[in-house]
């Protein structure tokens, strides 16, 4: 699994700290995305999926 | 079983990827009213209006992404009628498309002062919409826009950043004052006028003046006219539901849905044109993340699983340097009270409640911690 992030795109909504914690955090300053790790373990893949998919300005891929 | 979605936007592309993530493999086809494959609506009034962004940009998924859900798109042909017991949609090129399952995820239709057409006058809904405006945002150009909402105000912010001279109307006291409160719409009110935006808020538009069959002025209740060379109506938007009149469907402010975001049986509504019984009432919500969580709800009840759709709302806005963000639901009449950062420094969080009940967390400028706050509204 791999995992890419967009930060231009990033609307530092927070929703994929919401649904994976272990993978993502916000920048304090202004909320943009940052990747805690590009290449999780497969035990989250399903919350990396979601947070994808929930993110409001699609600014996560995933790649299996 | 096969899925017809019935809209190409938000709402429509999620219902299908979820689809196919839960392991659906049979067919889907999804019906889009314009030519554009589907791209997304928040940046038309912010990076795409401003010219930072071209249209690619705005695409919410590139063509590889899309072709590997191997759905047929239909796009440029819009739906005209729903026979709900066959699960039958027409068109206007004159399909007949039928399937097992039928989501319509339509949309809004922006609202628009009645009068005849005139040139220079707007509305930002759709990507031609915006490049519309985007030609008309010239040097020099003095804008009006007609609407004190979110779209308002944050066309209103691009405008001014492009540095056009900007002029907000509307019936409110302050920007955003019926969705947030006078506190807040006070800070966004002089946000604007210190970035330069006239506000002539607090009094109704009454129609425009024109020369020619252009534009030339936004006429105000008290007989007042802001001579104008674009204007703007941003004065919010109905449900796409033109379609299913007489499809039997029950349409009010919406199409109405069950707590599972179905309207009948096989049928299901997704995203801004949805109304569904939420609590004990029915919720409609226009943004950006719902169009996304309610599709996923779809997605997840096509296949049986039965799920109440029960969001914690959340959008966010935009507007020159300041990112406003709200979890919940916030009303006029709500408390506010500011539970992190301070005002004065432009950076906060603040709470709203009803009674001891806390309904929604704002940030402004604050976005990690108005996360972190929003899991109170979890357990609220």
């Amino acid at each position: 699994m791999k995992i890419i992030v967009d930060q231009d795109k990033c609307v530092a909504s927070g929703q994929c700290v919401t649904a994976a914690a272990d993978v993502f955090d916000q920048r304090d300053e202004d909320g943009i995305v940052v990747l805690l790790t590009d290449n999780p373990s497969e035990d989250l893949a399903a919350d990396v999926h979601q947070a994808a998919a929930v993110c409001p300005a699609l600014a996560i891929v995933v790649e299996d | 079983m096969s899925v017809l979605v019935v809209g190409a936007s938000a709402a429509g592309l999620t219902t299908v990827e979820a689809l196919r993530r839960k392991g659906y493999r049979e067919p889907i086809t999804v019906l889009g009213a314009e030519w554009h494959p589907p791209y997304d609506r928040p940046p038309l009034s912010k990076q795409f209006l401003c010219g930072d962004w071209d249209e690619a940009r705005t695409r919410l998924r590139p063509d590889t992404m899309l072709s590997a859900l191997d759905a047929e798109f239909v796009l440029g042909d819009s739906a005209v009628a729903l026979d709900v017991d066959r699960r039958l949609v027409r068109t206007a090129a004159g399909r007949a498309l039928t399937a097992d399952a039928v989501v319509i995820a339509t949309g809004l239709t922006p609202r628009r002062l009645p009068g005849p057409d005139l040139q220079g006058v707007h509305v930002l809904r759709t990507l031609d919409d915006a490049a519309a405006l985007r030609k008309d945002l010239v040097e020099g150009a003095r804008v009006v826009v007609v609407g004190d909402g979110v779209l308002g105000a944050e066309i209103a912010a691009t405008a001014r950043k492009l540095g056009l001279a900007v002029t907000m109307a509307g019936p409110q006291a302050v920007p955003l004052e019926s969705q947030l409160g006078p506190m807040v719409g006070g800070l966004l009110a002089e946000l604007h006028a210190a970035e330069g935006v006239d506000l002539r808020l607090g009094m109704a538009v009454t129609g425009l003046t024109d020369v020619d069959g252009r534009v030339s002025g936004v006429r105000l209740a008290d007989g007042d006219v802001l001579p104008a060379d674009v204007v703007v109506v941003a004065l919010g938007a109905s449900p796409a539901t033109e379609w299913l009149d007489g499809s039997g469907l029950r349409l009010d402010n919406g199409v109405v849905c069950d707590a599972y975001c179905r309207a009948a049986d096989g049928v299901y509504a997704a995203g801004d044109v949805a109304r569904w019984q939420h609590e004990d009432s029915l919720l409609r919500l226009e943004n950006r993340t719902n169009a996304t969580e309610q599709a996923m709800c779809v997605a997840a009840n096509i296949l049986g699983e039965s799920l109440a759709y029960r969001p914690i709302p959340y959008f966010w806005t935009d507007q020159f340097a300041v990112k406003v963000q709200v979890h919940g639901r916030p009303s006029a009449d709500a408390e506010v009270t500011v539970a992190e950062g301070n005002v004065a420094d432009g950076r906060f969080v603040a709470h709203y409640r009803r009674g001891d009940r806390l309904v929604a967390v704002l940030g402004w400028n604050l976005p990690k911690q108005t996360r972190v706050h929003r899991e109170q509204l979890v357990h609220a």
